[in-house]
């Protein structure tokens, strides 16, 4: 049986490895198109506030899986072809979005008013008031939970294996196919996911605490 | 002409300024000139619209009607009597011309005393970082807190952030420096150390309007007192006529009565 | 582009996807019932457990909390079986999975609000002559449900979406509905937006539903 797995390690380490570029990808993607629309929420026209508000709402009102299927089978029905993997990375990187969305919303939200007037006293403008005042405190609201937001990316991704995708969940599934070792194989995963989550909730954990001194 | 003390003309000139939120009218054409070097004290009941008076000033709050000018200079609104508001480039500008001191203090806590007071010198004022770091510095020491410029915020005790507050807001050398119940927030040992500051800042000619509830710092600093009640100016003059026991006016005796029985 | 949007064939099977919602909210229903119970035992043991015993429940919380969903789901429906001897339907495997999935989530909502319960409330408790065990009954758990019922209704509307992640065992839920209408009719776009819809009807009603509770409950008495 050990003989068998250890067999089939590398091909596991490879499904690994997808697993952890599927979700840096989705990361980093959904970090810019957060941040943006973020902004556009809390200080956008109207229109634009809405535009983001259903967006959102709608995104984080669906279970993921519904919205990989409806990308992955939805886009090739209205003609646009993606390759499974980047229907995949678009999906997950649309659910992420929203998250961040909410994240950069809540984090400027809990910066106290007197902030932007104390900015606006000085003679600060509309863009250094964010830039010099705002976003700095805001990052500093915003990185923890959204490192902590970094582990849903990672187990959502495992839900790319439904779309043929070789990631680790995929990899663990076919290798129980060849091997019969459903057990050890789920367990060996299990540990991995684990292990690279573990490690996200605890920097996330040690950041908190690094800034909790800037929390009046 | 009739509020003005002197024939000097007036650095800020609030002439009829009303202004409602929703149904209740906070400020009722309220008119009041301030001359350079002048300290001048509004006080008055809570909701009598004084901190919305100041905060109107550098345009923190819009007004409904009237005219503020500072240098016969419309604060918010552009030049040539149609209502519209200054662009946000304009506004700042004009904003930098005021100080503003806070009842909350609002220091930046991610910048640190000096980089507080160095924030608006280096991007508004477009001095370099070294040239601020001076400017810092110097009235750092002013305020008794040369030895603090590298710290936080959270590491100062209130008295201390406040009076980086005041040096924040004089550092830009503003026309005029509005302070909004500066020692209201502040534990009563901590009061006097910045009431020090703001006389030392009168003595060297700053021309001020302050919000406060202290009588007894108001009797001694300003030049004027200015009753307000009902969002309205209700009595004005040199300390020593407004806070008379005898005067006449049925609302300011008995805001004093009350301050007076609170204070003894 | 020059997609035609044709919904009849969705209406033909339409009974794919309500009895598929029907059975989601069931799945998510059971689940959170004895997810409760897992949470609410384990929350009030903790607070007055040793190290060990803390350990234990910590790592439970954490292994799960860590973890993919359809991994453990997997596990439990595929792994399980082949190292002891039980067999259970998909159906009762996926509950499993989720009240054990939704007790870890749990465990920490009620253990912080078991926490929040201000040290005065237990003092008065004292005061009055309640024995520990009453206590907990009449003076800790229904102040902690106040503090944590809003955490509560968040985690059920969370559960109710992750029981999508049935259809991987073929538990005919909404998703699996859905997919099956996808594989069999090709309208694809139109299953996906009426089975979108469905869920998100639902889960903000659901979402409205609760908070009514809450403010009920709140106000009761």
């Amino acid at each position: 049986m050990l003989s068998q797995i250890a067999y089939a390690l590398p091909f596991l380490a490879e499904g690994f490895a997808l697993t952890l570029w599927v979700s840096l990808l989705v990361v980093v993607l959904s970090l810019f198109a957060g941040v943006i629309l973020g902004v556009g929420l809390v200080y956008g026209p109207a229109p634009l506030r809405w535009a983001v508000r259903i967006f959102s709402d709608t995104i984080r009102g669906i279970p993921i899986l519904v919205l990989i299927f409806f990308v992955y089978y939805g886009l090739p029905a209205v003609g646009v072809h993606l390759q499974s993997f980047w229907a995949a990375v678009l999906a997950l990187t649309l659910f992420k979005t929203a998250q961040v969305v909410e994240y950069l919303r809540g984090a400027v939200a809990s910066i106290p008013k007197g902030q932007s007037e104390a900015a606006m006293a000085i003679g600060l403008t509309f863009r250094q008031r964010l830039a010099y005042v705002i976003f700095p405190q805001a990052f500093r609201r915003f990185l923890p939970p959204w490192i902590n937001g970094v582990t849903d990316a990672v187990k959502g991704s495992a839900l790319v294996s439904l779309l043929g995708i070789t990631d680790l969940m995929q990899a663990i599934n076919q290798v129980i196919g060849r091997t019969y070792e459903a057990m050890p194989l789920y367990i060996l995963g299990a540990l991995l996911y684990f292990a690279v989550n573990y490690a996200l909730s605890y920097a996330s954990r040690r950041l908190e605490q690094r800034f909790a001194f800037i929390r009046e | 002409m009739a509020t003005s003390s002197n024939d000097s003309p007036a650095l800020l000139d609030i002439a009829e300024v009303s202004k409602s939120f929703g149904s209740v009218e906070v400020l009722r054409s309220v008119s009041l000139k301030v001359a350079k070097g002048e300290v001048v004290t509004v006080i008055g009941p809570s909701g009598s619209g004084k901190t919305t008076l100041l905060r109107c000033v550098n345009f923190l709050e819009s007004y409904d009607s009237g005219s503020i000018r500072i240098d016969g200079k419309e604060v918010g609104f552009r030049d040539g009597g149609a209502r519209q508001r200054r662009s946000e480039r304009d506004l700042a500008g004009m904003r930098a011309e005021t100080g503003m001191v806070f009842q909350g203090f609002n220091l930046f806590p991610h910048l640190t005393a000096a980089g507080n007071i160095m924030l608006g010198l280096t991007k508004v004022r477009g001095k370099s970082k070294g040239e601020a770091r001076s400017i810092a510095e110097h009235w750092l020491g002013r305020v008794g807190l040369a030895h603090k410029a590298d710290s936080l915020p959270a590491e100062l005790s209130g008295g201390q952030q406040q009076r980086v507050g005041i040096a924040r807001a004089v550092a830009m050398e503003p026309k005029i420096l509005l302070l909004d119940e500066i020692t209201s927030a502040l534990d009563p040992e901590l009061v006097g150390e910045v009431l020090a500051v703001v006389k030392s800042l009168a003595e060297d000619g700053m021309t001020m309007v302050m919000v406060t509830h202290e009588m007894a710092f108001a009797r001694d600093a300003s030049s004027r007192i200015v009753f307000m009640a009902d969002g309205g100016v209700s009595a004005v003059g040199p300390p020593k006529e407004v806070l008379a026991a005898e005067t006449t006016n049925e609302r300011l005796r008995t805001f004093l009565a009350r301050f007076r029985a609170s204070q003894f | 582009m020059g997609y035609t949007l044709n919904f009849n064939l969705i209406w033909r099977h339409f009974d794919k996807l309500s009895g598929g919602l029907l059975l989601s909210l069931e799945l998510a229903l059971i689940s959170i019932a004895i997810g409760i119970a897992i949470g609410l035992v384990l929350a009030v043991w903790y607070v007055s457990a040793g190290r060990i015993v803390r350990g234990v429940i910590a790592a439970y919380v954490e292994f799960i909390r860590n973890v993919p969903l359809i991994l453990l789901v997997y596990l439990v429906f595929y792994g399980l079986p082949t190292v002891i001897d039980i067999a259970y339907s998909a159906q009762t495997s996926f509950v499993a999975t989720l009240a054990l999935y939704s007790g870890a989530y749990l465990v920490e909502v009620f253990r912080s609000g078991l926490e929040a319960v201000p040290r005065g409330q237990i003092d008065a408790g004292k005061a009055i002559g309640l024995t520990p065990w009453q206590r907990l009954l009449h003076v800790r758990l229904p102040t902690m449900m106040r503090i944590t019922l809003p955490a509560l209704s968040n985690t059920f509307i969370s559960l109710f979406k992750d029981t999508s992640v049935a259809s991987v065992i073929s538990v005919p839920e909404l998703t699996y509905g859905a997919q099956w209408i996808n594989f069999n009719t090709f309208r694809i776009v139109e299953v996906y937006l009426v089975v979108t819809a469905m869920y998100l009807v639902t889960g903000y009603a659901l979402l409205f539903a609760l908070r009514l509770v809450e403010r009920w409950y709140r106000t009761a008495r």
